[in-house]
């Protein structure tokens, strides 16, 4: 499989990246460089291999349900780039 | 430079201990020798009155007659990986530049709790995407050592630890915290001719330690030497809660545990890491290293991981697919950097904001991650890379029946010169080909000094262990450094 420039761009758009055009240029290379290199991992043979998803064998662990933190309105706003009062600010978002 | 300086993690505990100089005195030797490295570039944020707040507690402990910590009087560097409360944590990236976290990581609490003192934060790759310390915002970092040719080339400390591994070498930190996705503990170690381990994933936790690809992501100690390592390891190790993949078992007291006879001991050498063209220097030292553990008493045996050659592309599918969704959270709106151009959306401030603070290659990486999991290519790429990885496990695992330990090198060549490697993202992948596939497996790894190159700069062996079984791994590493007489040391230019 190989990416095409449009397919770079909707990659970024998917990714929230803006590039430019000079960008999605380059990036169409070294994408399908890397991907072709990956693609050897089709050579295996992988019949009846389920896919990993721990490493090391642990069970996930349930806490009781009762709340263990809160009021740090302050901590979580700290390094906000633009709060608005006790709120994170955003650029409007409805017309 | 002072006598102190000289000194590692043992030797400055005891000497705390024993009175024979105060915890101050060395963090202030410490802190001169920060101060007087700044060619190096290897702190992104210096914080001496944090190292010498430490001190004065752990003599004041003393003088009270009060029992000291594991790493009671050791000034230490923190890689900027770790956030620290009050201090900024960046992961050397722009996007973060000016974070300042309102909490604590657990590791580097463990260290500041077992009396330990922070000299500063370390420079890195960007969010630990690198194999050579090039990729961080905050410029990159140099080597001490240098080429015996006479040629002055800036070499590369190796990475994405290359902060830490450069400080400990040039005697700015006589220990540091590190983190390996990827041999982002050992390549650089090996680099440096210092030590490193990591730890079976889950010994130490991960939470508030920025997150890279967290199905890998394992932090471990750099330090001079294997003891130094067994201590510090200690200190930062242990069940946390806060991490849902944290191993909930004692930590061992490998210090105690350290015996360098090996009588018994089984030692595997995989014959596929004997890569076609392996570069001589590799291959001797290897069979040196070889030489030493027979020597420690193990045996040696021969013995295949069968889908190693695959490791390195499964790798760069997961990381960057865990990647690209851990990065998510860099959006312009909650900390860090924020890039609003003028009658810009929502969206717009999220594009504009994370193009202008990722790097380049963490935006190769995320979008990497972002293609390999998007409809219609999840199955073929990622799925197929988690199948790879499961046999790549399931290899280590079938091995472990004729052996008990892995000898292999750390990384395929010494350290190269910065720029060397830039124009091919994949040159620098490849990097890392012998320290991937442990890490896939989430086994014990560790670095440890095997002998200088032709151009005099160091190489490292690596030993790999069974899940848990740190102890082995630490006690193979001692066992070569007994016999590798490694004490060749940059010499001090910067």
């Amino acid at each position: 499989m190989s990416v095409d420039k449009d397919t770079v761009n909707k990659i970024a758009r998917l990714s929230r990246i803006a590039i430019s055009d000079a960008e999605a240029d380059k990036m169409v290379g070294e994408l399908n460089g890397i991907l072709a290199w990956v693609e050897q991992l089709g050579e295996v043979d992988v019949t009846g291999v389920e896919p990993m998803t721990a490493v090391i064998p642990n069970k996930l662990r349930l806490r009781d349900d009762v709340v263990t933190d809160g009021d740090v309105r302050d901590k979580v706003l700290a390094n906000a780039p633009a709060k608005e009062g006790s709120f994170f600010g955003v650029p409007k978002v409805i017309e | 430079m002072s006598e102190l300086t000289k000194l590692g993690v043992a030797a400055i505990r005891s000497g705390v201990a024993a009175g024979d100089f105060s915890a101050v005195e060395v963090a202030e030797a410490f802190n001169s020798n920060v101060a007087n490295a700044k060619a190096l570039n290897a702190f992104i944020v210096e914080t001496p009155e944090k190292a010498i707040e430490a001190a004065q507690a752990v003599d004041a402990d003393r003088a009270a007659g009060k029992p000291l910590g594991k790493m009671a009087g050791v000034p230490i560097g923190m890689k900027d990986l770790f956030c620290t409360q009050g201090v900024q944590t960046t992961a050397a990236s722009h996007i973060l530049e000016g974070f300042v976290p309102t909490y604590e990581s657990t590791v580097s609490a463990n260290l500041w709790n077992a009396g330990a003192g922070m000299l500063g934060k370390l420079n890195m790759d960007q969010f630990a995407m690198g194999s050579s310390n090039e990729t961080s915002y905050f410029g990159n970092v140099i080597s001490p050592w240098r080429r015996n040719d006479g040629s002055n080339a800036a070499l590369a400390p190796g990475g994405s630890s290359g902060g830490s591994s450069s400080a400990i070498a040039a005697r700015l930190c006589p220990a540091a915290t590190g983190t390996d996705t990827g041999g982002s503990i050992r390549q650089p170690a090996a680099f440096v001719g210092i030590s490193g381990i990591k730890p079976t994933y889950g010994r130490c936790s991960r939470w508030g330690v920025v997150a890279f690809a967290s199905s890998l992501d394992q932090a471990g100690p750099m330090a001079r030497d294997v003891r130094d390592c067994a201590i510090m390891l200690e200190a930062m190790a242990g069940f946390d809660p806060k991490d849902s993949t944290s191993l909930d078992l004692p930590v061992p007291n490998w210090e105690a545990g350290l015996n360098s006879d090996l009588k018994g001991k089984r030692i595997g050498i995989p014959r596929e890491y004997r890569l076609d063209g392996i570069d001589e220097d590799i291959a001797s030292m290897w069979d040196n290293g070889i030489a030493w553990l027979k020597d420690a008493g193990a045996q040696i045996v021969d013995i295949s991981l069968p889908h190693t050659k695959y490791a390195l592309p499964a790798y760069y599918i997961i990381a960057p697919a865990e990647a690209s969704s851990n990065l998510a959270r860099y959006d312009g709106v909650r900390f860090g950097l924020r890039d609003l151009p003028e009658g810009a959306g929502l969206q717009d401030m999220y594009a504009a904001t994370r193009a202008a603070g990722f790097g380049e290659e963490v935006r190769r990486r995320i979008m990497i991650g972002t293609y390999v999991l998007s409809a219609g290519f999840y199955d073929a790429y990622y799925t197929q890379a988690q199948k790879v990885r499961a046999l790549i496990a399931r290899d280590f695992h079938n091995a472990w029946v004729s052996c008990d330990l892995i000898l292999a090198p750390t990384a395929p060549s010494a350290a190269f010169g910065l720029g060397e490697k830039n124009a091919d993202p994949l040159s620098m992948y490849l990097n890392d080909v012998f320290a991937v596939p442990a890490s896939l497996a989430g086994l014990p790894a560790m670095s440890v000094p095997g002998g200088l190159s032709k151009e005099g700069l160091p190489l490292g062996l690596q030993i790999i262990g069974k899940a848990l079984d740190e102890q082995a791994v630490l006690n193979a590493g001692l066992a070569i450094e007994q016999r590798s007489e490694f004490t060749a040391e940059a010499g001090e230019w910067w």
